[in-house]
């Protein structure tokens, strides 16, 4: 630590490792990034009392907001808040724009490639992709083929997953096409911020994120079907047993729309409508959070009563607008993601501005020979999954899990995909009155309808254990608030 | 309004007013048991479990403050106050979208007073502070709901839900009381008798609006034609049904359909049965068919709610 710094900070950073991964906050001589010395020396100048004050209310605030989870596996389920971190990310302008560039250049791509394996297939001709790992891909839907979707948007609401690598440079590790949550954890922990370090926030300069409930209405008004200028917009939600139900909710709440549940809909020739107090009304949008297998029951999944039969008909006949489309998890297939960079240059001819995370497809001889060899030092993901499920980390896997691994993939290696261990950059946060660093992601959300639209910012995902890598809800991790610097 | 979300906003609200009034009850009668009158705790918790519409699994054990305990805490019980603010809350989540932030996080904040770790312990240092602070957190949040919502047809369902739900609790209360206040034909100046019309009153927080009106000096049949008749107080039965007249109207008006002749019909005849009579005809006649009446009138209205608004067949809505 430099002598510059004042005598507040020493305690404040106690022990705060630095090593060959990125730290967010600190440059590699420990020295602060100047972008974070306001930050950093508010802390240093709050007492450590002020600063749990500062936490408790947060806290509370969490909590009569209702911005909860549920534990189950006891008498009662036993709500808990979501776990955040009291620290913001900062992100520099410049960082900005060229994720934001990234980004756009990566959507519109991967929707061009969706509208053209839904239609001509032409990328698959050309044998830029092999026809069969785009065919074998369990999200593919070969009910969309043929069908044209209203201006060709087939991905409205995106959200991808970034990763800061110990070079600094942001790369895109999944993209998240189906249904993308957590959009409004990134709204409340700004809200809950700016109460708690409104100083700082007004004297940082920080770009509004706000407005993204409006973009999000703009964009689902602009995917309406033709000669409906009054679109009834409303948001499905499988129900209050969703883990993300409290986002469903907040979404409508926040764009003044109705938020139905598949029962609360009933299609009779070809068209939607909700059962309201005055009878029947029809609906023109749908921004659905029901996965695509548990949308309709006469098309996909007929053990489910989450959707509403007759949906996909009425999609098809153009009457209703399903927003994202069906069988978009197709461009999220983690093995199609090794091949992304390669449909940015095909349709756009563009070289990527955002790079992908190395990864190694263990449908390719020579590719799965290397990572069956070291499966202690890789990341093995099985492509269809999200959520941090169906993975192994290979440094922290006992040898048993990393058999089962190796079989698996040797019985199904289409399902498979492996990845470098990736040292990714680490935030401070605050753990108990001192800071230390953990590694975090930036999820961005992504708008497409009459352009791209991407508020400045997202949600920055913690893993707060120690040491960690997984910075999943659902499996241990938080979540930051993410300030994008006007300057 | 989607129907489901109309249902949702409708129990909230009755769920809220039950909880309410059973705390109110609960307040009451642990009040008069201070004074060493000849009727016996048992006979009141007897009373009261009537009053709250025949409550089953709460039979009395001898203790009162273990008895208050599991009526204000045992989530099994669909009578306990826990009870009904687990289900308003649970109604409330599922139209999160429809009420304001503000009702959301005054309802939460009510849901979890009831169960935070320190409730039980609370509540038995101070029976009455506790209760208190539950009829503050509803009263706080029947503010807030009319200062903080749409008065659309959201805002009619809830007090829709409220009226109704008061109407019957009053109505079922007063059957419970009937015989004892008027078969009682000697003069009572002990006092014993003063207080126990004084908690009647103060079940529904009618005391001091009733002194207003007539004085201090309290007449069973005096008593009865506030809590029946009375036009102004929120309480009384009257006035209940003039809301829920209203609240009816509203949502027909701004939904756009024909009122259903039958609903109609029952709030009309419920109307007239209160404006058009008097205390002296009401005790003429068989006082207590006329309140089991109201309370019959009551159910026949949430029934056709159910039917015209919530569950009403698709066939027949497409027809319109």
């Amino acid at each position: 630590m430099s002598a510059s710094q004042p005598v507040e900070m020493d305690s404040l950073f106690g022990d705060y490792p630095l090593d060959q991964a990125f730290d967010e906050m600190r440059e590699g001589g420990g020295e602060l990034r100047p972008h974070y010395r306001a930050l950093a020396e508010t802390l240093a100048g709050l007492p450590p009392e002020e600063l749990q004050r500062r936490k408790q209310s947060a806290d509370l605030s969490f909590l009569t907001q209702g911005i909860t989870f549920t534990v189950y596996g006891r008498d009662e389920g036993t709500e808990r808040i979501f776990p955040y971190d009291l620290l913001p990310r900062l992100v520099t302008a410049a960082e900005w724009d060229r994720i934001e560039r990234g980004l756009t250049q990566r959507i519109t791509a991967l929707n061009e490639f969706l509208r053209d394996i839904y239609s001509d297939a032409k990328i698959l001709n050309d044998r830029v992709i092999p026809r069969e790992l785009v065919y074998s891909c369990k999200h593919y839907r070969r009910q969309m083929r043929g069908l044209t979707v209203p201006r060709n948007v087939y991905i409205a609401v995106v959200g991808s997953d970034l990763l800061r690598l110990n070079t600094g440079e942001f790369v895109v590790l999944e993209d998240n096409l189906r249904v993308p949550s957590g959009v409004s954890y990134m709204l409340t922990n700004r809200r809950v911020m700016k109460r708690t370090f409104p100083q700082l926030f007004s004297s940082y300069g920080v770009r509004p994120i706000e407005h993204n409930p409006q973009l999000l209405l703009a964009t689902l008004r602009s995917l309406a079907p033709e000669g409906r200028p009054e679109p009834n917009i409303v948001v499905l939600t499988p129900g209050v047993f969703n883990s993300a139900y409290f986002e469903h909710t907040y979404l409508a709440r926040q764009m003044g729309i109705d938020l139905v549940e598949g029962r609360d809909l009933v299609t009779h020739d070809n068209i939607v409508y909700m059962r309201t107090t005055d009878g029947l009304k029809r609906v023109d949008v749908i921004y659905r959070r029901v996965d695509d297998d548990f949308s309709d029951p006469l098309i996909f999944r007929g053990d489910s009563s989450l959707g509403c039969a007759g949906l996909f008909n009425a999609y098809r006949a153009g009457n209703v607008t399903v927003t994202n489309a069906f069988g978009t998890g197709l461009a999220d297939d983690k093995a199609v993601y090794a091949y992304v960079p390669r449909i940015i240059r095909y349709y756009l001819n563009e070289d990527p501005i955002l790079n992908n995370v190395e990864t190694y497809l263990l449908t390719e001889d020579k590719e799965r020979m290397h990572v069956l060899a070291n499966l202690d030092k890789l990341v093995v993901k099985a492509v269809g999954e999200s959520g941090g499920y169906g993975m192994l980390i290979g440094p922290h896997s006992t040898a048993r899990q990393r058999e089962e691994f190796a079989r698996q993939i040797e019985a199904n290696p289409r399902n498979y995909i492996a990845q470098p261990t990736l040292d990714f950059s680490r935030a401070p946060c605050l753990i108990g009155n001192r800071l230390e660093p953990r590694h975090v992601d930036l999820r961005p959300y992504v708008l497409f309808g009459d352009k791209v639209n991407i508020v400045p910012g997202g949600l920055t995902r913690v893993a707060l254990e120690k040491g960690s890598l997984v910075v999943n809800s659902s499996q241990g991790g938080g979540s930051k608030d993410t300030w994008v610097l006007e300057s | 309004m989607l129907a489901r979300v109309g249902d949702s906003l409708y129990w909230m609200s009755r769920y809220l007013e039950r909880a309410e009034n059973t705390v109110r009850q609960l307040d009451v009668t642990m009040g008069l048991m201070l004074d060493t009158s000849d009727t016996s705790a048992e006979t009141r918790w007897r009373r009261m479990m009537t009053a709250l519409g025949k409550v089953s699994g709460m039979e009395w054990n001898g203790d009162m403050d273990a008895m208050a305990s599991r009526l204000v805490f045992d989530s099994l019980n669909p009578a306990s106050v826990t009870f009904c603010v687990n289900g308003a809350r649970e109604n409330a989540r599922q139209v999160r979208e429809e009420i304001s932030s503000e009702q959301w996080q005054r309802l939460n904040r009510l849901y979890h007073q009831m169960h935070s770790p320190h409730a039980q312990a609370q509540f038995r240092t101070s029976i009455n502070d506790f209760l208190a602070s539950i009829i503050d957190g509803i009263h706080l949040f029947k503010g807030v709901s009319d200062t903080t919502m749409i008065h659309g047809q959201g805002w009619q369902f809830i007090r829709l839900g409220r009226y109704l739900e008061r109407a019957y609790a009053t109505a079922t209360l007063l059957e419970v009381y009937q015989p004892e206040l008027f078969e009682e034909q000697e003069v009572d100046n002990s006092g014993y008798h003063y207080l126990e019309l004084v908690g009647l009153l103060r079940c529904c927080t009618s005391f001091e609006a009733y002194c207003q009106v007539y004085t201090a000096d309290l007449s069973p049949a005096r008593i009865l034609e506030f809590l029946l008749l009375n036009r102004d107080f929120p309480h009384a039965i009257r006035y209940c049904v003039d809301g829920i007249r209203h609240a009816i109207e509203s949502i027909q008006r701004t939904g756009g359909r024909r009122p259903p002749d039958e609903l109609t019909a029952v709030i009309g005849r419920l109307h007239a049965m209160l404006g058009y009579t008097n205390i002296g005809e009401i005790l003429g006649g068989d006082t207590a068919a006329f309140l089991h009446n109201i309370r019959e009138q009551s159910m026949r209205v949430h029934e056709l709610i159910y039917r015209y608004y919530v569950h009403y067949s698709i066939q027949s809505a497409l027809a319109v």
